[in-house]
């Protein structure tokens, strides 16, 4: 955690209220526990994992995209080999979970999830499509601008990390409070993607890049 | 060269779609269960609680039943002057950024008064960190995030 991240309390997200820790947190040496590398299993993420556009006989609804990017420490090192997970709604606005109520449909053909090993140089890269905003109820006509979530194994428990991949100039962004909870404008910045050519594939899909800095570990590569 | 992290932000409520729980659970491992609960005291069902170790050996379960979670893991050892001890992560709906706390155990009295990371607790709030033995073997560990009994949460 460092100041860039949000404060537990942020008032206008009703959500963390009742949730948001009141004591002073304890200084937590990084010791033998804090820094092992996490063990879940790699040999289970296949590259199939990372396109969430086949996983059914038709293809889903919506603007295919294709989201890459490099996960690096704050060190500019990659973060290499370490697993990334995303989840996100259809292009309606529409999550495939039983809480989600949201009067949009469901897409037969899109479940929302994946995951992808980074690679020797950091990099991963997903296929999807663009999820659509969506209601909420955390104040009076509040809607979350699109997103994607992301979470980051990194190297050791110290790099943990979950957060949302946002889209450039969503017209959403000065109303929604999980967005704006981040006090510094360049560390905000920082969740948007770019649209990039370079990654777009003609005819098929545009391409997102989304960089991920993630906090430095003391070991050396 | 110190690049700008990426900030945190909160896991949301369908976390589920993309954060499966652990499959395997570890052999002759130790049952560890109890609720994730807010500062009015209600379960959070919308919460995902992970466990690691000094290994690496690492467990996670969510708490839709009723802000329940359970874990089986292994014990660890002992190292160097530190009691054996799980680091704990949890991740909510509500919550903008991961908390972090420590299970230890309550057989281990001898070693957990030796823990100097349980040394720099205030001495009123220990308890938080230490599980209780169920009649079974298992372990309960409640996590209060605010309020009365809060747990004690470290900065990483």
């Amino acid at each position: 955690m460092t100041d860039d991240d949000p404060p537990y309390l942020y008032e206008p997200y009703v959500g963390t209220r009742l949730r948001a820790p009141t004591q002073t947190l304890v200084l937590l040496p990084h010791t033998k526990t804090e820094l092992a590398e996490p063990v879940y299993g790699h040999d289970a993420v296949t590259a199939a994992d990372a396109d969430l556009t086949n996983r059914h006989e038709g293809e889903p609804q919506g603007q295919r995209i294709v989201v890459s990017g490099r996960v690096l420490d704050a060190d500019g090192r990659p973060v290499r080999d370490s697993l990334v997970e995303i989840w996100q709604c259809n292009a309606a606005g529409r999550y495939r979970h039983d809480v989600d109520q949201h009067d949009a449909p469901l897409d037969p053909n899109f479940d929302g999830a994946g995951r992808a090993l980074t690679d020797s140089e950091g990099r991963y890269r997903f296929v999807t499509i663009k999820p659509g905003a969506y209601p909420w109820r955390n104040h009076d006509n509040a809607w979350r601008p699109a997103h994607i979530h992301f979470s980051l194994f990194g190297r050791a428990f110290t790099q943990r990390l979950v957060t949302q991949m946002y889209f450039p100039d969503d017209p959403l962004f000065p109303y929604d409070p999980i967005f704006n909870s981040i006090r510094d404008e360049r560390a905000r910045q920082r969740l948007i993607s770019q649209f990039d050519l370079a990654t777009t594939i003609p005819e098929q899909a545009l391409g997102f890049r989304f960089d991920i800095v993630l906090r430095s570990t003391p070991f050396e590569e | 060269m110190s690049l700008g992290i990426t900030p945190s932000q909160t896991v949301g409520p369908y976390l589920h779609i993309g954060l499966p729980e652990s499959r395997e659970a570890a052999p002759g491992g130790v049952r560890v269960s109890g609720l994730v609960l807010d500062g009015a005291g209600e379960p959070v069902p919308d919460a995902l609680v992970e466990a690691w170790d000094a290994s690496g050996a690492f467990a996670r379960s969510d708490t839709r039943d009723g802000g329940r979670y359970e874990l089986v893991v292994a014990k660890p050892a002992r190292f160097g002057e530190q009691a054996p001890h799980l680091d704990v992560g949890v991740f909510a709906r509500g919550l903008l950024k991961r908390v972090v706390t420590r299970l230890y155990f309550p057989d281990e009295a001898e070693a957990n008064a030796a823990d100097p990371v349980l040394a720099a607790v205030d001495p009123g709030r220990r308890s938080t960190l230490v599980a209780v033995p169920g009649a079974d073997g298992s372990l309960r560990f409640d996590i209060r995030l605010q309020g009365d009994g809060e747990t004690v949460f470290f900065q990483l």
